[in-house]
């Protein structure tokens, strides 16, 4: 039990600090580096409550896809970021007690809530014991049976959101001669190949 | 000491609050709000897996995996909104976006 209260401080702590160097960062390079490490110990976190497939999947989707795009737009703008940081502390005074304030109410509810002693009779899928069912196989059981239109429903958004990202950022320049298949498909053999009868002893005119 | 569920709601709850505070300080920079925005989301995810296994129910897993997948669709179109944009104004200042107002 104080190993995991061990991890928990070291997780949460990192997490918590790489929250705060994010928005704090003056290049935005650093901002993205330190969203990977606070998403790797949101992962590490999720590993310590049970859930390893949504951890390995954080991972792969948050470090491996959205913070390499990030990095990526970051690097190719052309873009004067210490212009742009110019004001932050003029906003620091409201938005630091906007800030205070919220964290002031969530961590009151936190403090205060109390679980619903009949909670257990309204569970819709039980966890089964780690030890028999892991966690992957546990969630697969559910998401491909009972919640299979939300995993479509998912497959939906990732297909609608690839579509508009490509038909956002693609480009026709005009001076550059693309392939037309469909013009390629229509040729035929009349319009391909000329065939010239030539005298013997004679030229081409 | 036993790690409960209100530890990982503080978690939460600070990571969210972060978020809303880094809107609130870099609002002239897109990329730095998108970030944002990206925290908040994650903080939901804490919030959903920690109900989830300490509640014993999967199925808030199911969700926080919903939540994951509208988090990359929505920084994919973000960024590609403001690749697009950089294109055409050469700047992702927020101020500048304001074509709308005629």
């Amino acid at each position: 039990m104080t190993l995991q209260a061990i991890f928990f401080y070291l997780f949460g702590g990192i997490t918590v600090a790489s929250a705060v160097m994010v928005i704090a960062a003056r290049n935005p390079v650093h901002s993205v580096l330190f969203l990977i490490l606070a998403f790797v110990n949101a992962a590490g976190l999720f590993v310590l409550m049970g859930a390893e497939f949504l951890a390995m999947i954080l991972i792969v989707v948050y470090v491996g896809a959205v913070a390499v795009l990030f990095l990526f737009v970051v690097m190719m703008l052309d873009v004067d970021f210490a212009t742009l940081r110019r004001g932050v502390l003029s906003y620091l005074p409201i938005g630091g007690l906007i800030g205070a304030v919220l964290l002031v109410e969530l961590l009151a509810i936190v403090g205060a809530y109390a679980i619903v002693p009949d909670v257990t009779k309204a569970i819709a899928a039980p966890i089964p014991p780690p030890n028999e069912i892991p966690n992957t196989q546990a969630l697969g059981l559910v998401l491909y049976t009972h919640y299979v239109y939300f995993f479509q429903g998912a497959g939906i958004i990732l297909l609608v959101a690839m579509i508009g990202a490509i038909v956002l950022t693609l480009q026709h320049k005009p001076n550059v001669r693309r392939q037309m298949i469909a013009e390629q498909v229509a040729r035929h053999k009349a319009s391909a190949i000329d065939i010239v009868k030539v005298k013997p002893g004679q030229g081409l005119p | 000491m036993i790690i409960g569920l209100g530890h990982y709601l503080s978690v939460a709850a600070i990571v969210f609050t972060l978020g809303v505070l880094g809107i609130f300080l870099n609002r002239k920079n897109v990329i730095i709000i998108l970030m944002s925005i990206e925290l908040i989301l994650l903080s939901v995810n804490i919030n959903l897996v920690a109900f989830s296994t300490f509640l014993g129910d999967i199925v808030g897993q199911v969700y926080a995996l919903i939540v994951l997948t509208v988090a990359a669709a929505e920084s994919a179109i973000g960024l590609a909104i403001l690749v697009a944009y950089f294109r055409n104004r050469g700047s992702i200042a927020v101020e500048d976006i304001d074509l709308l107002k005629g």
